[in-house]
């Protein structure tokens, strides 16, 4: 830890006003590391030039949106100063006959989406917590869930980018057009980058309407080959659903899940086509009435709803007995990978629960005491890139001997080093916590 | 390049894989923009990794500028050899590596023609999505290097949304694999970068893409208007009815002529066409389609047709298809320019076009892909009178700054290449380039791979723009820059 001098804090207190600056607190510790300062700069030109005192003085510097996923990835290896974007929260503009809006990186996904929906319009994600959950924080951690298999990922959705340099470089790359070649794609660069590149300060991102009309079904599964054979069946098929995901655990029998939008004749005809496939398949559908929450409104009804299996991880009781992991396959692979789950898992006596989209991204959770979750999370991530996929921990108990959150990026990894030190030469932005000890 | 140079390449890809002599360099001095050529030193053929990371290793040794190739169709000047620099060709990289059906994964090499990847997933029912208009002759290599678009990107992507992985020989000759057959690799989105670069971060030799299974019925309709105002609005009104279409197209008078005169497309004779399709399930597209034909109407089209057969939407799309070829048709030469607009804005900005057209004594013809706002003007004019070339030219820079100032993009899916650098100080601040090409050496810290292009003026890595500025640190004699 620098410790921050009086001449720094002097500097940061002529660029920010007294309540945004403050000491911070213990509850503001990220993965047991305590910073010193937290800042709330109002605009990108405040945030850029404390960004730059700070870097200048080598501070560490921890961005923060909602502080929702502020404990994914690895822990920091310094923190000084935490750079919160809660004061950078305006919608620009919402270019509502262009699709497009424009938004601060602090502007939370509820407060944007019922901004959108006033013209009928969304973005079509469906993050983790979007109460809490920021723009710019989304953006860095790359969260989506079931609706990427339609719309596709963040990286897919985000047209144009400012990011704050750490040397207090404000650049702007992308623009307020869907389709635009000028120059390097940095949207997609720093989506995902856990903010280890750059201080996002604000997103243009493309729109879609909000479906006229939606449904979606829970078909029930005897077994994982059946699952995997009835999703790739769904996935070969005509029909046109924006989101299927299945559902596996330990004690339970699988689930299927889909979700058509559009018109209502439309949807009628998707349904018979999907009871043909039941029947044929022989297994049973049910209609469930409970829609994604971003899909229709942000405050839809509490009512338990498949489209929310993925935040109900969450849901449990000990912190220390518990680990969240992201991982990421092949379609095709999907009964393969619950067995190996399985049969990873019950020999370390760890209860486990897996979400897995048919895109072959899966969120996994397993319970048990710290030692048997470290093996298991071990044996599970070598096999998994032996497939050629992969393991990232996004929660593990703090008792947890060290396991690095992201696994192996293979051949990249001098490459990824260089980017990050011609845009960061100092490691003065969240140092430790990415791919490789970036 | 001296000869032991030439021998060291020969060496690598044997007689038949070098071109050198003046005659055969010809072929290779520019590419679908004619009017910025350049011979290169050699031609290099190569039809394996290994063949091109030796040529790119004996490049980043010898300090020799390379520019990779794929069919030359490119619009923005992008495979322009560098003067004293060799092209790269990856024609006979062209084989499909492996096709996925169960996971929708084709893997290919960069010679690979885009039409070809669909031809080998069809008999399944799948198609790689990214059309643009020269896809049955351009490379898989080359789109990835231009993020390569064409009319059905509004519902589908671009070619960035479909490459999932990239086998790449950076310019130093290592090979680094980024992104792969499954989603979020662990790392930064360095598929994303690299895609669009237009080859000025390394060569791509192998390409993990996705396939599209086809959608259950499609269906296209043509709907004529007074002038393209009209069909501006019908584009704005059934966007607001929260419908996304497969393509909406739409040509003015000039444009429509043109093709008239080339394919017989049997269009009708109006001042603004709108052509849509729509893709989907069956029930889906029929309640949508009467929806665009109301939607049509009220804005005052007054002639619809709906293509009921392939063979008919195949007609409907002729003469949208070759629509730049058919210009030669009415005029002896012209420039095909690729500007973006917010779509709300094409009325003024049509407007604007019509204005600099009458004020410089030059035809445009205009063809966009209107439900993104991708705005093709070409320019008529001919070559043959003195100065028409240059006021030509100028007018379509003029285009683009109209463009600019209307909140949108120099390009949509051509690329800035050796055309367009110098529109990019007009559309970024310095910052934003800068930061930019900080990317650029961070693959590319010599400048080998394509050089020249892209960027306004070439600066050298480590160099900052402006007076140069210690870090603190490096005052305090604390660290110093690598």
């Amino acid at each position: 830890m620098t410790p921050i001098s009086a001449t720094l804090q002097n500097n940061l207190r002529a660029v920010l006003s007294a309540d945004q600056i403050r000491p911070a607190s213990p509850a503001d510790s990220i993965c047991g590391v305590q910073p010193q300062f937290l800042i709330e700069p109002a605009t990108e030109q405040q945030l850029a030039t404390a960004l730059r005192l700070a870097d200048e003085s080598q501070l560490a510097v921890i961005p923060r949106g909602g502080a929702s996923k502020l404990g994914w990835g690895n822990a920091p290896s310094r923190a000084d100063l935490l750079l919160s974007t809660a004061r950078l929260s305006r919608i620009v503009e919402h270019a509502w006959g262009d699709l497009t809006v424009t938004v601060e990186a602090g502007c939370t996904i509820e407060t944007l989406q019922q901004t959108l929906a006033e013209h009928g319009q969304r973005l079509a994600i469906d993050p983790l917590w979007p109460e809490k959950a920021t723009v710019g924080g989304v953006l860095s951690s790359n969260d989506s869930g079931a609706l990427r298999l339609r719309f596709g990922a963040l990286r897919d959705l985000i047209i144009g980018v400012t990011i704050a340099l750490a040397d207090g470089t404000l650049a702007s790359s992308g623009g307020k057009v869907v389709k635009n070649v000028a120059g390097y794609d940095l949207p997609k660069l720093v989506t995902g980058a856990l903010g280890t590149l750059g201080v996002i300060t604000r997103a243009v991102f493309r729109l879609h309407p909000l479906p006229r009309h939606s449904r979606s079904f829970t078909i029930s599964v005897s077994n994982p080959r059946e699952a995997q054979q009835i999703i790739l069946a769904i996935q070969d098929s005509k029909l046109a659903h924006v989101a299927l995901q299945s559902q596996f655990s330990a004690e339970a029998l699988p689930v299927i899940d889909i979700l058509f939008e559009g018109t209502e004749a439309g949807l009628d005809a998707q349904a018979s086509q999907l009871r043909g496939f039941c029947k044929s398949a022989k297994s049973s559908l049910a209609q469930v009435h409970p829609e994604p929450r971003t899909v229709t409104n942000a405050k839809a009804s509490s009512s338990p709803s498949p489209w929310n299996a993925r935040e109900d991880l969450w849901s449990f009781s000990n912190p220390a007995e518990n680990a969240i992991a992201k991982i990421s396959v092949l379609p095709a692979d999907l009964a393969r990978t619950v067995e190996l789950i399985r049969t990873v898992a019950e020999p370390s006596r760890v209860n486990w629960k897996l979400l897995l989209y048919a895109t072959g991204l899966g969120w996994l959770r397993g319970e048990g005491p710290a030692g048997n979750l470290h093996r298991a999370l071990t044996t599970l991530r070598a096999e998994l890139e032996k497939m050629g996929g992969s393991l990232a921990v996004l929660h593990r108990p703090a008792n947890m001997q060290a396991f690095d959150a992201w696994g192996s990026p293979g051949d990249s990894l001098p490459l990824l080093k260089a980017v990050k030190t011609r845009l960061d030469p100092w490691s003065t932005l969240n140092p430790g916590r990415f791919v490789g000890g970036i | 390049m001296d000869l032991r140079i030439l021998n060291e390449f020969r060496s690598i890809v044997g007689n038949g894989g070098l071109i050198c002599s003046p005659e055969e360099l010809h072929t290779y001095e520019c590419d679908g923009l004619t009017n910025f050529r350049v011979l290169p030193r050699a031609v290099l053929l190569p039809s394996s990794t290994a063949q091109v990371q030796s040529i790119v290793r004996l490049c980043h040794r010898e300090r020799i500028p390379f520019v990779a190739r794929g069919s030359g169709t490119g619009l923005s000047g992008g495979a322009l050899p560098v003067a004293n620099g060799i092209v790269l060709s990856l024609a006979r990289m062209n084989r499909i590596r492996e096709v996925d059906i169960p996971n929708a994964r084709v893997v290919v090499e960069p010679g690979v023609i885009n039409l070809d990847v669909t031809g080998r997933v069809q008999s399944q029912d799948y198609f790689y999505a990214p059309d643009p208009s020269s896809q049955s002759v351009c490379s898989i290599g080359g789109n990835v290097a231009e993020n390569a678009g064409g009319a059905h990107c509004l519902k589908y992507g671009f070619t960035t949304t479909h490459v999932l992985g990239l086998e790449v020989v950076l310019p130093d000759g290592s090979l680094v694999h980024l992104g792969g057959k499954t989603l979020d690799t662990p790392g930064y989105d360095l598929v994303g970068v690299f895609v669009g670069s237009e080859g000025t971060l390394g060569v791509a030799t192998k390409i993990i893409l996705r396939i599209v299974k086809r959608p259950e019925c499609v269906r296209a309709l043509l709907a004529a208007f007074p002038t393209t105002n009209e069909a501006g609005a019908a584009v704005s009104g059934i966007i607001a009815a929260g419908m996304l279409p497969a393509a909406i197209e739409m040509m003015d008078k000039l444009a429509i002529q043109a093709a008239e005169a080339a394919v017989h497309a049997n269009y009708p004779d109006c001042g603004g066409l709108l052509l849509v399709e729509l893709d989907g399930p069956l029930g889906e597209v029929e309640a949508l389609m009467t929806q665009v034909d109301e939607i049509c109407r009220s804005n005052g089209a007054w002639e619809i047709r709906v293509a009921q057969s392939e063979a008919e939407r195949a007609l409907v799309w002729k003469g949208r298809k070759a629509a730049f070829a058919a210009v030669g048709r009415i005029s002896p030469n012209y420039i095909v320019q690729d500007g973006v607009i917010p779509r709300t804005a094409l009325p003024q900005v049509m407007g604007e076009i019509a204005r600099l057209s009458r004020e410089n004594g030059l035809r445009v013809a205009n063809v966009f892909h209107a439900g993104d706002g991708n705005l093709h003007p070409l320019v008529l004019y001919d070559r043959r009178i003195h100065g028409q070339e240059d006021a030509a030219l100028a007018l379509s820079f003029k285009i683009l700054e109209v463009c600019i100032a209307a909140g949108g993009s120099i390009t949509g899916e051509h690329g800035v290449g050796e055309e367009k650098k110098c529109m990019m100080s007009k559309m970024f601040a310095e910052p934003d380039l800068a930061t930019m090409q900080r990317v650029r050496c961070a693959f590319d810290p010599l400048q080998l791979s394509n050089p020249t292009k892209v960027f306004p003026t070439p600066r050298l890595c480590g160099e900052k723009p402006g007076e140069y500025l210690p870090h603190p640190v490096e005052s305090a004699g604390l660290a110093e820059r690598s």
